[in-house]
């Protein structure tokens, strides 16, 4: 399972860098200057794509990702218009994973496996469901490895050791470790807390997986320091903020994106 | 995979569960454990009682409705007797401090020192900050915009009761809006802080644990019922918007298989037009707040707004456990409109004395169609689950009467 997911971290490892993993909220500010940001990304250094499925409900989001899906949303965007860009992804740039960040209700409400098909034939690699814990209800994560696609678990500060080691169990792909208690695009202040977690869990899964840590992680220095103990660096609010500004702006959000990303980048390889 | 070694606390059949960020889990077990050894506590128990009695004003009376049944009788032809559980004379006005008390007390017992809340119509934050205020605790409550501007007086009330309340622009800046704002909040800062959902919806163990709180409404009610009318009821009708007026007064009745229950959502406008919170009768299943239930929302998942001329049915989810009830047809849900409603609430106005609550008015409204399913002489319970001081003004602008 996940190919290219795990092409991508060799690929990082062999350059001696750790993978810089990009969120963007897909229509964001339309569905073509989405696609056209994602590839940029891509093109700048970004190792794996999420793209984040607009809800009207984002309640583990802080105020950047909100407004970013409240734009996204009054554009047409939601779960079809986000697998369509998939899609159009995929032909774009063949080896990039993808991984569809997105709520519970758009995907329960076409039905887990029908929407497992369909991630499938939009070239997905992984997807993260953040209100949807597989160890809750295991019908996501059996649908999606159905399809030979990857289920990207989400783990917290407040997650149990037991807990964490049925959660990494049922994935495949990487593990995401949420650097704190809250929501995405709070401050990160404290890292002893992460680095300790990120050894916990890399130890209990037994170095199957890689450990991915987001959210909080907003500057370049940012990224250096996480990536300084874990496996890959998630950056999202940022970069959406970026798009929110430039959109008030009145300019194309893509110059900025592609020069942020290579910063992320370069401070991402020692 | 070894998915068959975790259990799957809380479902009600396929709904409910816990659909939540992952930082909340542990929580959510804390919760469920707290509750399970204080639901068996003598002492707890008693606590909860003596605060029921003596600051609530428990047991609430029941009270028989002849002068509404002889309306119902001159339109329907059919002969009833309508008996109503007042919990509309529960102190802070609602139903809502039932599980506010017991929630506050269960917080302090985990060592929780900070109370958050989300309201819609604000008698649930009115009902938190009275709690908490008896309690000594700091409160915050979420609530959306448009609701702030709608029920000022009772913004102004949890202000007065020392609550802080935040209003919640996002979304469609209503009910559920301040939900997901309080979510936010929680798994922000959930090592300290309780969070008093006031419904029966959200993850496990809040379904149960609020339908454990508020049960007290049907077992009082059955009780009362058989000294009043020398047997059970025929029907127990509640209105519906996350469902725990209702699910609080079936409880006690599910067993009965000779007692319908009907639940009545608000139809708003009327089904056929969109505007309306009638989930149970036109949602699909999805996954709102937490629990896998029926919601309102597009074929792409997107939540739908939600329209009743009552804040607090005014709703896109409803609780998981009514959910099944529909299911298995245990419960029937009916569907009543802001007209209905508002001719409901003047009805028991001018015949019986009491100014319901816009939400109990829904109950209201849908008794002549269930007597209309019952056969003379059939004895009907209903809930009167607040009372109507807090509508005044949104019943004054839908009647043209201006208020000075």
């Amino acid at each position: 399972m996940g190919t290219r997911i795990a092409e991508a971290f060799s690929r990082a490892r062999a350059e001696g860098r750790k993978p810089l993993v990009l969120y963007l909220t897909a229509s964001d500010p339309d569905l073509d200057t989405s696609r056209r940001l994602l590839v940029a990304a891509a093109d700048a250094g970004a190792d794996i794509l999420e793209v984040g499925v607009p809800w009207s409900d984002p309640s583990a989001d802080g105020p950047a990702i909100q407004a970013g899906m409240r734009r996204a949303l009054k554009s047409g965007g939601g779960l079809t218009s986000s697998l369509a860009l998939c899609r159009a992804l995929r032909d774009a740039r063949p080896t990039v994973p993808l991984i569809l960040f997105g709520y519970a209700n758009p995907i329960m409400v076409r039905g887990p496996v029908a929407f497992a098909q369909a991630a499938r034939q939009a070239g997905v690699d992984g997807v993260l469901c953040v209100d949807w814990p597989a160890a809750e209800d295991p019908d996501l994560a059996l649908a999606l490895r159905a399809q030979d696609i990857d289920l990207i678990p989400l783990l917290a500060p407040t997650t149990t050791p037991d807990r964490a080691r049925a959660i990494a169990e049922m994935a495949s792909g990487f593990l995401y470790y949420v650097s704190m208690t809250g929501i995405t695009g709070a401050k990160l202040t404290d890292l002893t807390g992460p680095r300790r977690h990120v050894a916990e869990i890399r130890a209990l899964s037994g170095g199957r997986l890689p450990v991915a840590v987001g959210f909080g992680i907003a500057t370049p220095d940012d990224a250096r320091a996480v990536g300084s103990f874990a496996d890959a660096v998630v950056v999202g609010s940022a970069a959406v903020r970026l798009i929110e500004k430039a959109v008030a702006d009145g300019r194309d959000p893509v110059p900025d994106l592609r020069a942020f990303v290579a910063t992320l980048r370069a401070a991402l390889t020692s | 995979m070894s998915t068959a070694s975790i259990p799957r606390p809380g479902l009600f059949g396929s709904f409910g569960g816990r659909y939540v960020s992952e930082a909340l889990i542990p929580s959510l077990d804390e919760l469920t454990a707290a509750w399970q050894m204080a639901s068996r506590d003598p002492l707890f128990l008693a606590e909860v009682d003596r605060l029921n009695r003596d600051y609530v004003g428990r047991p609430t009376p029941l009270t028989e409705a002849t002068r509404l049944a002889a309306e119902i009788l001159k339109a329907t032809g059919r002969s009833v007797r309508i008996f109503l559980k007042r919990e509309d004379l529960c102190h802070t006005g609602a139903h809502k401090i039932n599980n506010c008390l017991g929630q506050a007390l269960l917080a302090r017992r985990m060592g929780k020192t900070r109370i958050i809340a989300e309201t819609g119509a604000g008698q649930h934050g009115v009902a938190t900050a009275s709690a908490c205020a008896l309690f000594g605790l700091p409160c915050e409550i979420y609530m959306g915009s448009v609701d702030v501007e709608r029920q000022s007086l009772n913004v102004f009330r949890m202000k007065l009761l020392g609550a802080k309340v935040h209003a919640v622009s996002d979304g469609t800046a209503t009910l559920k809006d301040a939900m997901n704002e309080a979510l936010r909040d929680w798994v922000t800062n959930v090592r300290d802080t309780h969070y008093i959902i006031g419904s029966v919806a959200g993850p496990h163990p809040y379904p149960t644990l609020v339908r454990d709180l508020q049960a007290i409404i049907g077992r009082e009610a059955r009780q009362q019922i058989v000294t009043a009318a020398g047997r059970l009821p025929d029907a127990a009708v509640a209105c519906v918007g996350g469902g725990s007026n209702a699910m609080g007064l079936f409880h006690a009745f599910v067993p009965d298989a000779g007692v319908r229950l009907y639940g009545v959502e608000a139809a708003g406008d009327g089904i056929s037009t969109g505007r309306h919170a009638a989930t149970l009768n036109a949602g699909r299943v999805g996954v709102l707040h937490g629990a896998r239930s029926y919601v309102l929302c597009d074929d792409d998942g997107q939540i739908s707004e939600a329209h009743s001329i009552s804040a607090g049915l005014d709703y896109p989810g409803v609780g998981p456990e009514h959910s099944l009830m529909r299911d298995t047809g245990r419960a029937q849900y009916l569907a009543v409109t802001d007209r209905e409603a508002l001719d409901a609430f003047q009805r028991l106005a001018r015949t019986e004395g009491i100014l319901p609550a816009l939400e109990s008015s829904h109950a209201i409204a849908a008794l002549p169609e269930i007597a209309r399913a019952l056969p003379d002489g059939a004895v009907i319970l209903v809930s009167l689950s607040g009372r109507g001081d807090k509508d005044m003004g949104t019943v004054a602008k839908a009647l043209g009467v201006e208020l000075h």
